[in-house]
This record gives C-alpha cells, sequence and structure tokens, in this order.
C-alpha cells in the first residue's frame, strides 16, 4: 500500500523566490530596488494615494495596475472618513508583511497553512499629535499583533515560522528601527 | 640559484602559533613536510594579548582534542581560566616542537616562483603552501553607528576590556549579548555599576542539561560534527553568533533572565544614535522568541537522540526552561550626553584581518573565497573560522579534524604538482 502526500502548497512559489535570491547574490546591484507611492489632497483631511511604479532589478517595473489607497480621519476628529487613518493603513502593512512572510517562511519549511488571521492593535494616546503634552510622542506607544494559524505543524513550529517572519519583514524592520527622511519642499 | 639576503625556502609556512596553526604544524610534521610557523607575539598570543582577566574556556577541559594532544588532568568538566589554555597551548607547542618563528611580522603573502613568498619584518620566505590561521577574531567589529557617541563617553571593545577596575565609575552600555556581552554585563553589574544591555540576535542555551555539559550532549549528538554538506545556509551558519554560555566553577547558565534578575536592564538592539540619543529596536521580545525557540529545538534533538537510544534511565528527565522574560516595554531610547552611560562596551563580534595578503582571493565583502578552508589559489589554506568545515571549526576541539584533512589536501597538491612540472 502506498501513501499518497499532498504537496505543501500555500501558493508561494518558493524556488522562484529562492532561485532568485542566489541569482542577486551573485549580482547584488540588482537588488537594490525604489518603492514609490504619490500621494495628493482631495479635501479636509482626505488625500488619495498612487502606488504605480518601482525600481528593481536593474531596470523600471510597474505593479499591473495602479492602485490607490483613500485616507482620512473619522468623523469624530470632525472629518468625513473617506477612508482609513494612516496609522491604520501603518498597520495594514505591518500585518500584510508578517502575514505574506508566514506564508513564504512556512512554504519554505513544508508547513500546509489553512487560515492565517493576524489581528492587530496600536495604542496611542493622542495628546501627542494634538500637541496637548510634548512629553507624549506622536506615535504608537507600542503595536500588538496577534496570529491565529490553522497549519500542519506544532505549536513551537508554528511560532518559529512567526518569529521568521519578524526576522525578515521589511515592515516590521522600518517600524521597529529608525529610519532617515528626508523631506523637500519643490 | 643565490637568494636575496634573508630570504629563506621551507615547503610551507604556517602564519599564527594558536591551536589551529600548531594543529597543522602536527599534521605536517606526521608528513614530513618541511614547514615553519610564524607568529607575530608568542605562542597563544591573542590569549595572553587580548583576553578579559575573568574569561575562561566556554568549553570543558576534556572538549580541547588536538593531534597528539589532549588533556590529562583530573577536572575534565571544568573550565581553563586563561593562564590554564596559554599553558595547554604553549606545551602544546613544546610537545610537538612545532617550529615557531615568534615575534615575526607577516607584511606580505604575494606570488612567487614556486608558490608564495612570505615578507616578514624578519626576512621573506619562500614557499610552496601557505596555512593562514591568524584567528577569526583580530578586529572588533564596531557597527557604524559608534561615530554618533558623544565625546566623553569612553568606548572599550572586548579585546582591549581586562577587568571593572579599568573602568570609571558610572554607567556603562554593553552592546551585544553573546557570550562576550553577556559576561562582561554581569560582571559590570556586580562591580557596582548600571547595566543596560542592548540584545541583538542571539543564541540562549543552558549550561548543563540532563545532567552534562551542554557541549557534551553537543559533541555526542553529532551537532558539532556536522559539515558544510549537512547545513543549508553557509552563509547562515558562518555567521551566527557565539553561543551565550560561561565557563565557572558552579556550571550557571548565563542568559537573559539571570541577568535581569541581578538587575541588568534590557533594551532591543542598537539600532542608531541620533543627536546623541541611543535608540533602541523594538524588537527585543521576538530576539528573545527566536532564541528560546532554537534553544527547544536543540533540547528536542538531544531528547530525542537519548530516547532512541533508550537512553532515557541513564540520565536525568526532559527540562525545558522557563521563557525569556523582557520587559513589557522596553526603552527604546537612551540620552547618552546626561551623564548615566560613562562606557559603551563593543561586544559586537570580531573579523578575521587578513590584510597581508597580496593575492586576488577575495569576495566583495572582503573576505577570502574558500571553500572548506581551500582557497582558490594552489596552495592556499585557511583554518580557525566559524564553520570553515564543520559546525566545531572555531573550537581548539575542531583544528583537529580540519587541519588532518586540509594537511592531507596539502600533501596531496604538493605531489601533484611535483608530478606535473
Amino acid at each position: 500500500m502506498t501513501t499518497m502526500t499532498k504537496p505543501v502548497d500555500n501558493g508561494v512559489n518558493v524556488e522562484a523566490l529562492l532561485a532568485a535570491r542566489e541569482a542577486l547574490s551573485q549580482a547584488p546591484e540588482a537588488a537594490q530596488f525604489t518603492w514609490r507611492a504619490t500621494c495628493e489632497w482631495v479635501n479636509g483631511t482626505h488625500s488619495r494615494s498612487t502606488v504605480s511604479g518601482f525600481f528593481g532589478l536593474g531596470e523600471e517595473q510597474s505593479h499591473r495596475t495602479t492602485f490607490t489607497f483613500d485616507a482620512d480621519h473619522p468623523e469624530i476628529f470632525a472629518s468625513e472618513d473617506h477612508g482609513a487613518t494612516p496609522v491604520e493603513l501603518v498597520l495594514a502593512g505591518l500585518a500584510s508583511c508578517l502575514t505574506a512572510g508566514v506564508a513564504a517562511v512556512a512554504q519554505n519549511r513544508d508547513i500546509q497553512l489553512n487560515s492565517v488571521k493576524a489581528t492587530l492593535e496600536g495604542d496611542m494616546d493622542i495628546q501627542g499629535i494634538l500637541g496637548i503634552d510634548s512629553e507624549v510622542r506622536n506615535g504608537f506607544d507600542g503595536i500588538r499583533v496577534t496570529f491565529d494559524i490553522d497549519a500542519d505543524a506544532t505549536p513551537d513550529e508554528i511560532r518559529a515560522v512567526v518569529a521568521q517572519s519578524q526576522k525578515r519583514s521589511a515592515v516590521y524592520d522600518v517600524i521597529t528601527n529608525p529610519t532617515n527622511i528626508s523631506v523637500e519642499v519643490r | 640559484m643565490i637568494l636575496p639576503m634573508g630570504s629563506r625556502r621551507t615547503t610551507a609556512v604556517v602564519l599564527g602559533a594558536g591551536h589551529a596553526g600548531l594543529a597543522m604544524s602536527r599534521c605536517l610534521a606526521e608528513r614530513s613536510i618541511d614547514h615553519v610557523v610564524l607568529e607575530r607575539g608568542e605562542v597563544a598570543n591573542s590569549w595572553k594579548t587580548e583576553r578579559w582577566d575573568s574569561l575562561r574556556l566556554l568549553t570543558p577541559n576534556w572538549q580541547s582534542r588536538l593531534p597528539g594532544y589532549g588533556y590529562d588532568g583530573d577536572d575534565s568538566d571544568g573550565y581553563r581560566t586563561m593562564p590554564e589554555t596559554i599553558r595547554f597551548i604553549e606545551r602544546y607547542a613544546e610537545v610537538i616542537d612545532a617550529p615557531v618563528r615568534t615575534h615575526t611580522t607577516v607584511t606580505s603573502v604575494r606570488p612567487g616562483d614556486e608558490g608564495y613568498e612570505v615578507v616578514t619584518d624578519r626576512g621573506t620566505w619562500r614557499c610552496r603552501a601557505v596555512v593562514i590561521a591568524t584567528g577569526a577574531c583580530a578586529i572588533p567589529s564596531v557597527p557604524a553607528v559608534a561615530e554618533g557617541v558623544p565625546a566623553g563617553i569612553r568606548q572599550v571593545t572586548p579585546n582591549r576590556y581586562r577587568n571593572p577596575d579599568e573602568l570609571e565609575e558610572g554607567g556603562v552600555m554593553v552592546v551585544g549579548a553573546s557570550a562576550t556581552g553577556a559576561q562582561i554585563a554581569e560582571e559590570l553589574h556586580r562591580s557596582g555599576r548600571s547595566v543596560t544591555l542592548a540584545v541583538g540576535e542571539h543564541i540562549r542555551l543552558p549550561r548543563v542539561y540532563r545532567g552534562r555539559d551542554i557541549k557534551w550532549w553537543m559533541d555526542r549528538v553529532g551537532v558539532l560534527d556536522e559539515t558544510l554538506d549537512e547545513i543549508d545556509s553557509i552563509e547562515r551558519v558562518r555567521t551566527v553568533p557565539s553561543l551565550q554560555l560561561v565557563g565557572s566553577d558552579d556550571r550557571h547558565s548565563l542568559d537573559l533572565n539571570r541577568l535581569s534578575e541581578i538587575g541588568v536592564k534590557l533594551v532591543g538592539r542598537l539600532a542608531g544614535i541620533r543627536d546623541g540619543r541611543a535608540q533602541f529596536a523594538g524588537s527585543l521580545a521576538n530576539q528573545a522568541a527566536l532564541a528560546d525557540l532554537k534553544m527547544n529545538r536543540l533540547l528536542d534533538r538531544i531528547d530525542e537522540w537519548i530516547r532512541d537510544r533508550g537512553l532515557d534511565d541513564e540520565h536525568g528527565p526532559p527540562e525545558r526552561f522557563e521563557r525569556t522574560r523582557v520587559p513589557e516595554s522596553p526603552s527604546l531610547g537612551l540620552d547618552l550626553r546626561k551623564g548615566a552611560i560613562r562606557t559603551i562596551v563593543w561586544a559586537t563580534g570580531f573579523r578575521p584581518d587578513h590584510s597581508f595578503l597580496d593575492l586576488p582571493v577575495f569576495d566583495r565583502k572582503g573576505r577570502i573565497r574558500h571553500d572548506g578552508g581551500i582557497v582558490e589559489a594552489p596552495g592556499l589554506y585557511l583554518m580557525g573560522m566559524p564553520f570553515l568545515r564543520r559546525r566545531k571549526s572555531s573550537l581548539i576541539d575542531g583544528a583537529g579534524d580540519d587541519a588532518r584533512e586540509l594537511s592531507t589536501h596539502l600533501a596531496d597538491t604538493l605531489t601533484n604538482r611535483r608530478m606535473a612540472s
């Protein structure tokens, strides 16, 4: 009797990623990417960001389609609530990055995922952004991420996937480490 | 042919009279390959001049097996002090009668008519083979963020640190929580200073597990003997931090829980210093989680090894240690200009110094390209580096197997070239 084992498939092409990693380690200049977004003010606190092209592998690249993201503030801030707040978009960015990482790491470790849900909470004392108390920072006091994962693996294997996902996450790095930002006015 | 002044000939030149160079010398002697061992200082030089006073080897006494030599005392589970380590290596040089030329600094290794010219401050050697055993820890790797340290704060690297008495009174920030950083943080805290420990990636292990030293298990289970073809990523295994261990009489474990219990303040990896303010990454919890999970994977492997052999009755019961406790909201910044920190200890690792090599053998990051210690240039070999050929390559205990294999390759290369010419 033979048992058929269904191959692990999280929809991540790990072979392609590993091949890219190998190719880029030989040609590090092609690994230099530039990501872009533009943002136009609409009205009030409502703005619309657009993401379309980026640079990588030595040349201009473009997404399959142009993506737009509306951002605004809720009505309790006397705004019209046309979109998520920018800080919620940051949480969404972190969540997406960690979740994509979970899928990729799990695939690489031959772990079949059945469901993954990340729940994020960021605490903020808005006395900072309102300028009430100069000792209160504008940003989050802290961010909590809770993963609910159903996968064909032991709890420790799942924890290791999540830990590795943080270790390799761009947005996690952006949030946990300082980044120089230059802002110019044309 | 008349040799230029001060130029001598030998078959092989070994650079460095530490345990690795001496092990190679012994293997070459066994094959009757004429050679010298050039040493910039004295035998066991970096052990004599670049270690702090309280340091003891992380490996137990029995685990210093060198070709034709080993531990013969009555404390095989103990950990050598620095004077004992120095004496151990000095005696090895005597026992094997190694042809060491001390106080000879190599300034260049370059192509020669039959192989290489090794230029030193005491003349030039012409040879057919060169073995680089100058050590993996020559230059402290201090991160670029150090440029932002305000004037007036003393900065110390572990190769220059000796003991707490040498430092000013006042607070210390120790950067790096591997063996060196954790040990120095504990020592400085016990000297009465307030210590902040910046924790990046680290490897946590218990000193003793199921009644045996963790190194005994790693040796017995085969972890230390794993070779390059048994691992996924060479890059990864060559850059893992050192094990968070200490050698002591009471054989205690040195982990972050112990350090925070005595009052060492844990913060995340030092990410930057801006306007005199140190910035710590918000990743401490994940660094701790990664280390705990990795430790448990090793303990699982040990338990499995014991179970598979039906040896559970011979050893204590399996144990899992309390997870690393990290502060709920670790500090993200520390103003270095306010006087709370008087000294910074950079326990951020080391890199080798191969700047004397005038040969095109380096990769784009300035590291020697090699395949298990065999450098592309024929007759050129490298020893004593992390995971050179196997996990134990950087240990005293790993030099023997590497030296045996590389000396075989060296001898074959000499024979083949002689036959070819």
